[in-house]
């Protein structure tokens, strides 16, 4: 590990006096309906969002969306929530899950200020789900809404989380053709938000 | 750090500026992402403090980051990645493809990684017989082109849609003729969507990496990064050893300033923090310095190091926008760019801390605060020093100096050049004015000086 060495060495022959480690004190988002906000933030960000009192209701709302209707591959993360053809935990290959119409995910927490939504990597058994099918649902609780990402952070006690994790925010989109947006890059062509409760 | 030639800025801009339809919609281009930064800042009533917030965070990190990189080591190691050191752009190559060597690895797709077009590994792996895919759609336009990308965030913003419908109808059989994004976007998703199922490997960058978890987040919008990594049982995650923050809960800072200053988008589509290798399969993580721990040493140029690369000062820069990503020849081009590369070496990429009209824009826009604008000006002032600015312009300063040092001369000097803006044809003084004269018409001359003027009003002073 010389490599290693020399770097480490290098750093502490040049370091500077720096300021101690600042507390993140004094910053953070407040908004007086939550929900509403979070609304927006999705719709912002290109996703569609709907509110349902419980998950039948999530489930009967899903079900009459085109994601749903016109889907033939569906994978749901999220009992009772769509209606799955393919269960992705016998699935060994993720490479076998190309060609997925929909995947319902469970999504830990939403945060308000963005619209960006948690999906916890033990919350599936492949990576590839959340950006491998054409259309994405997440299903999130009213009640596990932060206003922000120091909030999310706070709540999220990354350093005890396994293997990955990831924040979504709307449907997967590129604007490198002349700054034109076109939603549907390389993942999900749509994000539904199903809030719950 | 790459082998691209050095670029004279003022002789590229000058031949980019020439088509100056294009150089005006390159200009518009970027204004239009200037803007909706401008308007995503606008939404945090509490942006300043938290661009101090981030700034803090970043000076204390870079004062401390030995021990913040031995943690993030130990963190990384404890969770199942495999880390790796190099001290330059060679040693990371020699990594990087002898772990896709070892294993057999000939398919590979790369998600955008600033640190690895600064290292050249794309030709380096292609020298060795491995196919590497850039998969960020304004790369993947670039890598066919064969240039490199012209901005770090826009790779392809220097390029018309109607060029990428004749590329991709070349290389991916569109249609010819036809330039709607939306269209060229669907085929290049088909091509790309064949590669991401083929690979073997999947490389990507790093925006931050967290010394508290061992994790690393990579930001996309398209999600290729995801793709990249979530198929082949291989990820080599390449990175900068700049790019450390202390504690998982920084992330909310840097989270909430990159997107907002890159885009204008209140945050990525994708945000995703990997924290070990997936199950089954491998995460390794290489180390690059290539110039960084020296730049640490320098005072006051180490500030750069806290560049998250978002590429706000370029989109806001007068000249950048006028001039275009290339006219730099360096892998991160801009205002950031103009302090990064002249740290090189003695007198490396010397024009550019001049390709700047020290407007300060720059650093009203850096999510970190770093200071731009009072770097590029220290670095003429090293570069001059040193020898290293043009003749014309070093002669020029010493007469300068040597005529503002006397009142007689200064005063002989206005004289002769009122009489001169009088008396000799307005082509000729335009080319005595040098390059500001070649769009401006000269003043006209003022009949008496301010000396003048005062002696004649309140007497001799």
């Amino acid at each position: 590990m010389a490599a290693r060495d020399d770097i480490l060495a290098a750093l502490r022959r040049n370091a500077p006096a720096g300021p101690p480690r600042p507390e993140l004190d004094g910053v953070g988002a407040r908004f007086a309906d939550p929900p509403a906000q979070l609304e927006q933030a999705v719709t912002a960000v290109g996703g569609a969002f709907l509110r349902v009192p419980d998950l039948a209701a999530a489930d009967a709302a899903l079900r009459a969306l085109p994601i749903h209707r016109d889907a033939r591959r569906i994978a749901s993360l999220v009992p009772g929530v769509g209606a799955p053809t393919v269960d992705p935990a016998t699935v060994t290959d993720p490479h076998q899950l190309e060609g997925l119409d929909l995947v319902v995910l469970r999504g830990a927490l939403a945060v308000a200020e963005n619209g960006a939504v948690w999906i916890e990597g033990s919350s599936l058994p492949h990576h590839a789900l959340v950006v491998i099918p054409e259309h994405v649902a997440v299903v999130v609780d009213a009640a596990a809404i932060v206003p922000d990402l120091h909030a999310a952070y706070a709540a999220l006690d990354l350093p005890g989380r396994p293997r990955w994790g990831t924040f979504l925010a709307g449907p997967s989109k590129t604007a490198d053709i002349e700054q034109s947006l076109v939603i549907g890059a390389h993942g999900a062509r749509s994000s539904t938000l199903l809030l719950v409760g | 750090m790459t082998a691209r030639a050095e670029v004279s800025h003022p002789e590229a801009a000058a031949r980019f500026a020439a088509d100056e339809p294009r150089a005006h919609w390159h200009d518009q281009a970027l204004w239009f992402v200037r803007v909706k930064r401008d308007r995503a800042a606008a939404q945090i009533p509490e942006w300043e403090r938290l661009r101090e917030l981030a700034q803090a965070v970043k000076a204390h990190a870079m004062a401390n980051l030995a021990g913040y990189l031995e943690t993030f080591e130990r963190n990384a190691a404890a969770r199942g990645a495999v880390v790796h050191w190099a001290r330059d752009a060679e040693e990371h190559n020699r990594i990087v493809h002898g772990l896709l060597a070892e294993r057999g690895v000939t398919r590979v797709v790369k998600s955008k990684s600033m640190l690895t077009e600064e290292c050249g590994l794309n030709p380096y792996l292609e020298a060795r017989g491995v196919e590497v895919v850039d998969t960020d759609l304004g790369e993947r336009i670039v890598q066919f082109r064969h240039e490199p990308p012209s901005h770090i965030v826009l790779p392809a913003i220097h390029i018309k849609k109607e060029e990428i419908g004749e590329l991709f109808h070349e290389k991916l059989g569109t249609a010819a003729g036809a330039s709607d994004p939306k269209y060229l976007t669907e085929a290049a998703r088909g091509h790309l969507r064949r590669k991401f199922l083929e690979a073997q490997a999947g490389i990507t960058g790093v925006n931050f990496a967290v010394a508290d978890t061992g994790a690393v987040v990579v930001c996309t919008n398209e999600g290729n990064a995801d793709m990249g990594t979530a198929l082949p049982p291989l990820h080599i995650a390449c990175m900068g050893i700049e790019k450390l923050v202390p504690r998982a809960a920084d992330l909310g800072v840097f989270l909430r300033l990159l997107a907002r200053s890159a885009t204008g988008q209140p945050v990525t589509t994708y945000s995703t923090h990997f924290l070990g290798p997936k199950p089954g399969g491998e995460l390794h993580l290489v180390l690059v310095d290539n110039g960084r721990s020296a730049l640490l040493g320098r005072d006051p140029f180490r500030r750069a190091l806290s560049c998250i690369r978002c590429g706000a000062c370029m989109n806001t820069c007068p000249v950048f926008r006028r001039s275009g990503g290339y006219s730099y020849g360096t892998t991160v081009p801009g205002p950031i760019g103009s302090v990064l590369s002249p740290a090189q070496r003695d007198g490396a990429h010397a024009t550019l801390p001049f390709a700047s009209t020290l407007c300060g824009s720059c650093a009203d826009v850096c999510p970190v605060r770093i200071d731009l604008h009072h770097q590029l000006l220290a670095w003429r002032q090293v570069l001059v020093r040193g020898g290293h600015a043009p003749a014309g312009k070093t002669l020029g300063l010493k007469l300068t100096a040597w005529v503002l040092g006397s009142t007689w001369r200064y005063a002989l000097a206005g004289r002769l050049a009122r009489a001169a803006m009088r008396l000799l044809p307005a082509g000729l003084m335009a080319r005595l004015a040098g390059a500001w004269g070649r769009q401006r018409d000269l003043p006209a001359p003022p009949p008496e000086s301010f000396r003048d003027l005062y002696r004649r009003t309140h007497g001799r002073p």
